[in-house]
């Protein structure tokens, strides 16, 4: 037990001491009992700050070590870093007295409270072990949830370190939102070109285990060694027996809306969702199809001539072990009927960017034609509106990043399609921000001459074969009114829904939009706060190709990184049963999530430290408080709450 | 002098706690009343925890978990729900108004929230006024 405590004060710069009477906390501290030396200064997670905990350590003969300062999740690890040359890490405890103090309070109650934060971490402190780290082993095998660009990028940087992945995507071929889009800012590129390659590499690579048409269903585990159950759902077409040629496809009677072309042009019940789909195979929806029904159409499979149907197929449910996993899952529209103000949902002649996108995409449901749907004519005025939905307090208050640079883009694609159409853009400002993007706007404004029009818009109906668009141009005050022939919506980008579902299954939080919390918004942008949890893409906030590649890329160096070790720590913080007295109840087994608490041919129970997460359910449920949580014992809490109050 | 209620915070690593570092982020201003002690799941929150407080003389007490079905720790925030009924009715039967124990859900990502639900559970002990233990302790 600690006997000769260092306290350190940070002052953060103005961010704790302009609030904190620092002094005064460093001076009442010095004469708590165990505290035999208190000091502050400016920055101590700074070089000179961590030099001088170590010039303290020595020359006072501390023990261990309280640093009161910002949140642990900040800088806990730094100081414990620092106490490492000298003694057990967990003699170092950080007092809280930024975010939960001088960043919240006023002045007189700031210092009041951090001498009582002081006053309960040296306490806390005063109980804590020496504990030595518990060391796991790691699977070195990666699951990737998502087919998009993000998780392909991630996947194919993870196998090229010669690693397995599991890459596991929703629908039945990988590409994503990417594959959906016609050319991309701002060099117009054509999208599925420069993508399809990536998607043939991950279908051939000899270390991805490319799993599409399944769901991640559950996961158990802890970093290093999750336990994975994937369900496979049937295609009714054997992968390997199947050519493409598509004769099941023309002989099919069933037809319904094709999702990959937003619902803009048909498909069959036996469909591939576009040419380049990985893999190249054909799949049945089971909704749709006739045949399903014994022996009612099979039309399709006596067109087969590769013999690959099979109406026999069940679902499966694989099972994988992997030791980190990446969430790529991407995003999806703000819902279009939300937007009652635009008339969405009602009307042919108002679509959203990603109808247009496959408007403008050779392989779309025009073939790149650009049409007034209701009429199949060439619209001759378009209103793009941007910010549909996005920075709307009513809607979702966030900027969606990438919808000022698509919306210049379908524009400048419009004129190149229309020569004599007229294009007008409602923004509120125009967000341009990455490596030639100004470049492109002012390209698009100057030479293409498209209206930008500074405003919101106000109200969008149909009046006779025209769309009304109501608006106000906010830079010279006047009410702006066109009749256009087709309305296109820069919908906000929000995470997809799916992702709420495979967040409770990670125990990863979600934010507004669907979003994935990151640990840090700073620095660390691809974790989440779970270990070996990473994230990529869209899921996590709304990106462009550019930034997701290299989000992607990011979270496959964490991946390696942590795979190229054999063994990683684990917090030693687990429980422990005092088995003398333990009465065998089992109260404990029941509760605790890991199944960690065992019992023992004695009938007694005993923790399994390598399976204890540490959350101290059992501790609390102990009839007879005969469990302890090590450096978070009763003792500790207790005390800590005396000193507190 | 106007009465300052103390109040002893439990709140849970991953989304009280987190949720209340990012009320600091973004500068959200609620009275200094509450003092946090960290646990790592709302779970570990003993009972005994929660009469201690009392005892010691804390006005109110407060605890943070993470949102049904977001538990880090899968289902511990299920048993202090359950814990947390099972304690109001005792302290109801001890002469302590079950309102001074106040469990709220706090994500990670909710600083907005976390700040309002201490401002309001300030503004209920200092309207129930001191705790009945502490008055005791006075005569």
């Amino acid at each position: 037990m600690a006997k000769r405590i260092g306290i350190f004060v940070c002052h953060c710069g103005v961010n704790i001491a302009g609030v904190v009477d620092v002094e005064r906390v460093a001076k009442e501290m010095a004469s708590y009992p165990g505290v035999a030396f208190s000091t502050t200064y400016q920055y101590m997670c700074s070089e000179p700050g961590q030099n001088l905990i170590r010039q303290k350590i020595e020359e006072e003969n501390l023990d261990a070590v309280v640093v009161a300062a910002c949140s642990p999740s900040m800088h806990e690890e730094t100081f414990r870093n620092v106490c490492k040359d000298y003694f057990n890490p967990h003699r170092c405890e950080m007092a809280n007295i930024r975010e939960q103090c001088s960043w919240v309070h006023d002045a007189e109650e700031a210092t009041e409270k951090a001498i009582k934060v002081l006053k309960a971490t040296v306490e806390k402190l005063r109980g804590n072990e020496d504990l030595e780290p518990i060391f796991v082993p790691v699977e070195k095998r990666c699951l990737v949830i998502g087919g998009g660009i993000a998780g392909i990028q991630a996947s194919l940087d993870i196998a090229d370190a010669g690693y397995e992945v599991v890459l596991v995507e929703k629908e039945p071929s990988i590409g994503g939102r990417m594959a959906q889009l016609s050319e991309t800012f701002p060099t117009l590129d054509c999208s599925q070109c420069i993508l399809t390659p990536k998607m043939v590499s991950v279908a051939r690579h000899p270390n991805i285990k490319l799993m599409a048409y399944s769901e991640v269903i559950d996961i158990s585990g802890y970093v290093g060694n999750f336990n994975v159950k994937i369900l496979k759902k049937p295609r009714y077409i054997d992968e390997d027996k199947c050519t493409v040629c598509g004769d099941c496809e023309d002989v099919c009677p069933a037809i319904v809306p094709n999702e990959f072309d937003m619902e803009r042009k048909a498909r069959k019940a036996i469909y591939i969702p576009f040419p380049q789909a990985v893999p190249s195979t054909y799949t049945i929806d089971r909704e749709a199809c006739l045949g399903l029904a014994p022996l009612a159409c099979a039309q399709c499979k006596e067109a087969c001539e590769a013999d690959a149907i099979d109406y026999d197929m069940q679902p499966e449910i694989v099972e994988e072990k992997v030791g980190a996993i990446v969430v790529a899952t991407g995003y999806d529209l703000y819902p279009k009927e939300n937007l009652t103000e635009y008339g969405y949902g009602e009307d042919y002649d108002i679509i959203t960017s990603l109808e247009f996108e496959r408007m403008l995409s050779a392989s779309g449901p025009t073939g790149g034609k650009i049409i007034k749907p209701s009429t199949g004519k060439e619209p001759k005025k378009v209103v793009f509106v941007q910010c549909a939905g996005s920075r709307d307090k009513n809607h979702m208050p966030y900027c969606s990043s990438i919808c000022c640079m698509y919306t210049a883009k379908h524009a400048l694609l419009y004129k190149h399609a229309v020569h004599d159409g007229e294009a007008y853009i409602f923004y509120i400002d125009i967000r341009a921000t990455g490596k030639g993007y100004e470049e492109f706007i002012a390209r698009v404004m100057e030479e293409e001459r498209i209206n930008y029009i500074r405003g919101k818009v106000a109200k969008i109906y149909r009046e006779g074969d025209k769309i009304k668009v109501w608006g106000i141009d906010t830079l010279t005050g006047k009410k702006v009114e066109i009749d256009a022939d087709l309305v296109v919506l820069a919908m906000a980008v929000v995470g997809k829904e799916e992702t709420r579902d495979i967040a409770k299954l990670l125990k990863v939080a979600v934010g507004e939009g669907n979003f994935l919390k990151e640990a840090h918004p700073k620095l660390k942008p691809v974790e989440s706060l779970s270990r070996g949890i990473y994230f990529a893409g869209c899921a996590q906030s709304p990106k462009d190709i550019p930034a997701t590649v290299a989000q992607a890329s990011a979270t496959a160096s964490k991946v390696l990184a942590m795979f190229s070790r054999d063994k990683l720590e684990k917090d030693p913080m687990v429980a422990v049963v005092d088995e003398e007295h333990c009465s065998g109840c089992g109260i404990c087994i029941s509760v605790c999530p890991y199944g960690a608490m065992q019992r023992q041919p004695s009938g007694k129970a005993k923790c399994i430290e390598a399976l204890c997460e540490g959350c101290g359910t059992c501790a609390a449920a102990c009839p007879s408080n005969n469990i302890e949580m090590k450096n978070s014992s009763d003792e500790q809490i207790k005390k800590m709450v005396e000193v507190v109050i | 002098m106007s009465f300052e209620p103390k109040i002893v915070a439990f709140l849970c690593n991953w989304c009280a706690y987190a949720g209340a570092d990012m009320a600091g982020t973004s500068r959200l201003k609620y009275p200094g009343n509450m003092v946090a002690i960290k646990v790592m799941c709302s779970g570990r929150v003993d009972p005994e925890f929660i009469l201690e407080a009392f005892e010691k003389g804390a006005d109110g007490v407060f605890i943070g978990g993470c949102h049904p079905g977001d538990c880090h720790y899968v289902n511990g925030n299920y048993r202090t729900r359950r814990r947390v009924e099972m304690m109001k009715k005792l302290l109801e039967q001890m002469g302590i108004n079950p309102r001074r124990l106040r469990l709220e859900w706090v994500s990670a990502t909710e600083g907005q929230k976390f700040a309002r639900v201490v401002n309001e559970f300030v503004e209920e002990i200092r309207r129930l006024g001191p705790s009945p233990i502490k008055k005791e302790e006075a005569i």
